[in-house]
């Protein structure tokens, strides 16, 4: 009986382990191939140990269309320009939905759940020609001001608000004289820190990931996002320069691992907080 | 006098709300609006700005119901969708179910969930061109594993193969998802009460028992929670197959985001078809994401909305008999 309780547990650390090892391994071949020149990685496409023609691979990659500054610095004017807006406005309208009673709270709340599911990618054509006629195509602002309107945030900031904050905290800074605003800044934003960190986390993430709205709104190379140049290194000038294409992959990669097991107790606590929630 | 006090404060819950709804209705309704209505136009070409109503408004949505390829599109989509989530979410229940085991615990679950969830926040642009090179021919990784593994005799092209594609395909999704959907579950299990599980040992249940009479009913809205988010996901996969192999060969990997995106921004700009196709896709994810509401509504959060707005109501006419009091008087 213990005998085969053992047996058991080692298939299930061998499975674990194979599972942990399929998750890096692909970026284990990336960042080694990205250090190996061409010629060695047509030679043997696979191997564990790097080589040294990263800068080499480095100049090539730049020389032509993808520029790594470029779209790292739009990308981040992006994502952390959206995330603000996204946490900051949606706490603010879940501090409305919680602190105030007025007709039509509950409907509106309803109203969010409603909407929740809509994709981005189903407005789109819609979103490409409204911006098309006002001239805003190519300006990172209209990837940024939509985050003000986050309705599964709302959702998620609504549901941790009822919890967390007590109206008697807001009525006691009313007597003390402090303005709407002023309680909303200095006493909700304060207590709200735990549920606004998790959820800038996934915003930044899904806002830096983004493909879809980048590519349809920007034509400008100035303008282009991390994704939509990484989707360069698919295009025929980089066809043949492997070492290249790995390069330019694991440039885009490295900033995305370091944030991530820095903040990888939050983020997977964040996954658990959401799902309960939801 | 107070109680009308802390009625004026109801305008300031309009003003806290009034950001997001400004942006909403400028960022997302008119565009869906706008959307819906050139559905019914002939509205197509680079550059061009008019358009008219058509004679018949459905024409658009004919021509794209009885397109072959948008009907393969969302034949590709919903097969491939299928084929990694059910996986996906076996391999997601077995983890859970080891991961949340009281006694005989594995060790090192905090490392095993890190990298299992870590997939899950890679751009899914740059996972696709690496998977693309890493099946590149004639010399990539996996060919070079399979040639000296003496599998094949010497590189093949698989990716031109159908159902290696979509193969490659499914396993991204799989890969890059599992660990998200395990985490998710093992929340719901540890979010039942440890009396149940407690009482079940007491009766003799064994692991196996425990785990289909116990842990699965009491996980069932999260997995229906689960099981439509990811088809709501998985109906608008873009990135993957786009980057992959831009739905190719032969549009065994074209989705319907991809069939939209083609549509309206590349060959003659058909704004109207595709906006047609949006609005089918947009009923489909309604339909989906309705039922998920009907199934997951908190019956005692709903009751007790009932109530408040019925206690609303009396304060309201209270307040009012208030007023035409102190106005009689």
């Amino acid at each position: 009986m213990n005998r085969k309780k053992l047996d058991l547990r080692s298939i299930e650390y061998l499975v674990c382990i194979l599972l942990a090892v399929l998750s890096i391994f692909p970026f284990w071949i990336m960042i080694v191939n990205a250090t190996r020149s061409t010629t060695q990685i047509q030679q043997h496409a696979i191997s564990m140990i790097p080589s040294t023609y990263a800068l080499n691979n480095f100049k090539v990659l730049t020389g032509k269309s993808f520029k790594p500054i470029v779209g790292f610095t739009n990308s981040l004017i992006i994502s952390i320009g959206a995330t603000a807006c996204a946490v900051y406005f949606s706490t603010m309208t879940a501090y409305g939905l919680v602190v105030y009673r007025w007709r039509g709270r509950q409907a509106y709340f309803t109203a969010v759940m409603a909407v929740m599911m809509i994709p981005a990618q189903i407005t789109m054509i819609g979103f490409y020609q409204m911006m098309y006629r006002l001239h805003l195509t190519n300006r990172l602002s209209m990837l940024i001001l939509p985050a003000i309107a986050s309705p599964t945030m709302i959702f998620f900031m609504r549901q941790y608000m009822v919890g967390a904050l007590s109206l008697e905290i807001v009525q006691s800074a009313r007597i003390d004289g402090a303005g709407e605003f002023r309680i909303f800044n200095q006493i909700a934003l304060p207590i709200m820190k735990p549920a606004i960190a998790t959820q800038a986390i996934f915003s930044f993430v899904s806002s830096w990931n983004d493909l879809f709205r980048p590519l349809v709104l920007l034509t400008n190379q100035k303008k282009y996002t991390m994704p939509i140049m990484v989707s360069l290194l698919r295009g025929d000038i980089y066809k043949t320069e492997y070492g290249s294409v790995y390069l330019g992959l694991t440039l885009t990669v490295i900033p995305l691992m370091i944030v991530y097991f820095l903040l990888s107790k939050y983020i997977i606590a964040g996954v658990a907080l959401g799902s309960v929630k939801g | 006098m107070k109680k009308k006090k802390s009625l004026s404060y109801a305008k300031w819950g309009y003003i806290f709300v009034a950001p997001a709804t400004i942006a909403f209705l400028i960022f997302s309704l008119y565009p869906i609006l706008f959307t819906a209505v050139l559905g019914f136009t002939d509205f197509k070409g680079v550059a061009t700005t008019t358009f008219h109503f058509l004679k018949d408004p459905f024409e658009n949505y004919k021509a794209i119901l009885s397109s072959g390829l948008f009907r393969k599109a969302l034949a590709n989509t919903f097969g491939m969708w299928i084929c990694n989530f059910i996986p996906q979410i076996g391999l997601a229940l077995l983890l859970a179910a080891w991961f949340t085991r009281t006694h005989h615990n594995l060790k090192g679950q905090g490392a095993f969930k890190v990298l299992m969830y870590m997939p899950n926040i890679i751009t899914a642009a740059t996972v696709a061109i690496l998977f693309n090179a890493l099946f590149g021919y004639p010399m990539g990784p996996v060919n070079d594993i399979l040639v000296k593994l003496g599998i094949f005799a010497k590189p093949v092209e698989m990716l031109r193969n159908k159902m290696v594609a979509r193969g490659v395909i499914v396993f991204i999704q799989f890969w890059m998802w599992y660990g998200y959907t395990m985490i998710v579950l093992i929340s719901g299990i540890l979010g039942i009460s440890p009396e149940i599980f407690e009482s079940a040992a007491i009766d003799g249940a064994n692991g196996w028992q425990t785990f289909w009479k116990i842990t699965i009913p009491n996980i069932r809205t999260i997995l229906l929670f689960t099981l439509v988010t990811s088809l709501i996901g998985g109906l608008q996969m873009f990135d993957i197959p786009r980057l992959f192999q831009n739905g190719n060969p032969d549009n065994a990997t074209l989705t319907t985001s991809l069939f939209i995106y083609n549509q309206a921004f590349s060959g003659s700009y058909m704004y109207n078809r595709a906006s047609a196709a949006s609005m089918i896709m947009f009923v489909i994810i309604c339909f989906f994401s309705a039922i998920m509401f009907y199934f997951l509504r908190d019956k005692d959060e709903i009751a007790e909305n009932k109530i408040m707005r019925r206690q609303e109501k009396e304060y309201r006419k209270q307040l009012k008999a208030q007023k035409r009091m102190e106005a009689g008087r």
